[in-house]
């Protein structure tokens, strides 16, 4: 593996991995539970100890130069955020779903299509993620228990997704004692949200009938991120020309374990495996 | 990321709102995202010291533009303590492990999750998601 460091101008080069300088072992550290003093005046290089394949030649930098060992996924922040959101569910013995698509894929039509099958019987908050409008929140309210409306929008440009500080801000909102299930509706967007956890117990995903066969190849991240898959529109297929046997095979191809359901949030075609699988979900 | 170039102002102006607009919603909003990340963590590493680079290690499964990444960067830091870092980026490319016969190989094409030695799906991903910050170099 070569080591590329990109520079400003666009070139890109592979250093080799001499490693002759002089080292100065006082701190022992273990690979993957690194844990350091700030404070301390580390070594030169003294990161080298964490893992020597990962460090280039970097002998002729100026004095005074330092290279601290780091170590961590840059997702870890967020992710001790969604522990706690996880804990917080789990003391009030919430199961938490976070739904995730392109826009337009029918995440809120799939929601009020699940209030209306099981509002009357299981206490459903929904976390509404969207950019500017309570529109959606609106669509829900009727038969939610409780909806907690997040507005991304207030940095410029808006967030393209939900991270677990945010989601942790809408539970503030709903009272988790009154609840049995949180539906989390993200941001539409087949990439940033597969990557942050939020605290949920499971990632589903909508791809719909006119987005075509290849996105499970194009969006794999997003794929291979949950456990299910929900196929909708459905009911468009007599006017389109879909392959499905191809989106099923691109589908396995990506996330050979995904439960993948087929349905109409429209004409509820298929709710019936959804809502079952969900029921499962509770009861888990 | 043609006709981008950073470093921005720091204070967003019309252009600089527009700018920023194209760039999230367009170009690179998952690097933004990640960028904004990356700062977070470099920040609380440096403790306030000046930082000159960060080694970042990529897996080829995480769907990072490198170029978009560096302009990411650039965008997320301008103004900022972390102005000036240099992002040293190490990929790594895939490695799945097999249950089926125990071997970790490369895959056998891009996007294909099978064991290349004896075919079987039941495979789990031994590199090639990493998204982290390694170390960086303080002066």
């Amino acid at each position: 593996m070569g080591r590329f460091h990109r520079h400003d101008d666009g070139t890109v080069h592979s250093h080799d991995h001499s490693h002759d300088h002089s080292h100065h072992h006082e701190h022992g550290h273990e690979p993957g539970q690194h844990t350091h003093d700030l404070q301390v005046q580390h070594e030169y290089l003294e990161a080298h100890e964490v893992d020597p394949e990962l460090l280039g030649d970097h002998s002729s930098y100026e004095t005074g130069r330092q290279r601290i060992a780091v170590l961590e996924d840059i997702y870890a922040e967020n992710d001790r955020k969604a522990a706690a959101n996880r804990a917080a569910f789990d003391a009030a013995h919430v199961t938490c779903v976070n739904l995730m698509s392109s826009p337009g894929a029918g995440k809120t039509a799939l929601l009020e299509a699940t209030l209306a099958a099981l509002g009357q019987d299981v206490r459903i908050g929904i976390v509404e993620g969207d950019i500017e409008t309570p529109l959606d929140a609106e669509r829900l309210r009727p038969g939610a228990a409780q909806v907690s409306l997040l507005n991304t929008g207030h940095g410029f440009g808006g967030e393209c997704h939900l991270d677990a500080p945010m989601v942790a801000h809408a539970l503030e909102g709903l009272d988790l004692e009154g609840l049995d299930l949180v539906m989390i509706e993200n941001v539409g967007n087949l990439v940033c949200p597969a990557e942050f956890e939020v605290g949920e117990h499971v990632k589903a995903m909508i791809t719909s009938l006119t987005e075509g066969e290849d996105k499970p190849l194009k969006y794999p991240v997003m794929f291979r991120s949950v456990e299910v898959i929900v196929i909708n529109k459905m009911d468009l297929a007599p006017y389109l020309d879909v392959d499905m046997e191809l989106l099923r095979r691109n589908i396995a191809q990506v996330n050979p374990t995904a439960k993948v359901i087929e349905l109409s949030a429209r004409t509820g075609e298929g709710m019936d495996t959804w809502l079952e699988w969900l029921r499962e979900r509770l009861a888990a | 990321m043609g006709g981008i170039s950073p470093p921005l102002p720091a204070a967003l102006g019309s252009f600089g709102l527009t700018w920023a607009l194209t760039a999230a919603r367009v170009a690179a909003v998952h690097e933004l995202s990640i960028a904004r990340q990356l700062a977070g963590v470099v920040s609380r590493a440096a403790s306030g010291r000046r930082v000159l680079a960060v080694q970042v290690r990529v897996g080829h499964l995480r769907q990072v533009v490198p170029d978009s990444l560096a302009s990411a960067w650039s965008f997320t830091v301008s103004g900022t303590a972390l102005e000036g870092a240099e992002l040293e980026l190490e990929e790594v490319a895939v490695l799945l492990a097999c249950r089926a016969c125990g071997t970790t190989a490369a895959p056998p094409a891009p996007l294909v999750f099978d064991c290349a030695v004896c075919g079987s799906s039941d495979t789990s991903v031994a590199a090639g998601e990493e998204l982290a910050v390694v170390s960086i170099d303080v002066g």
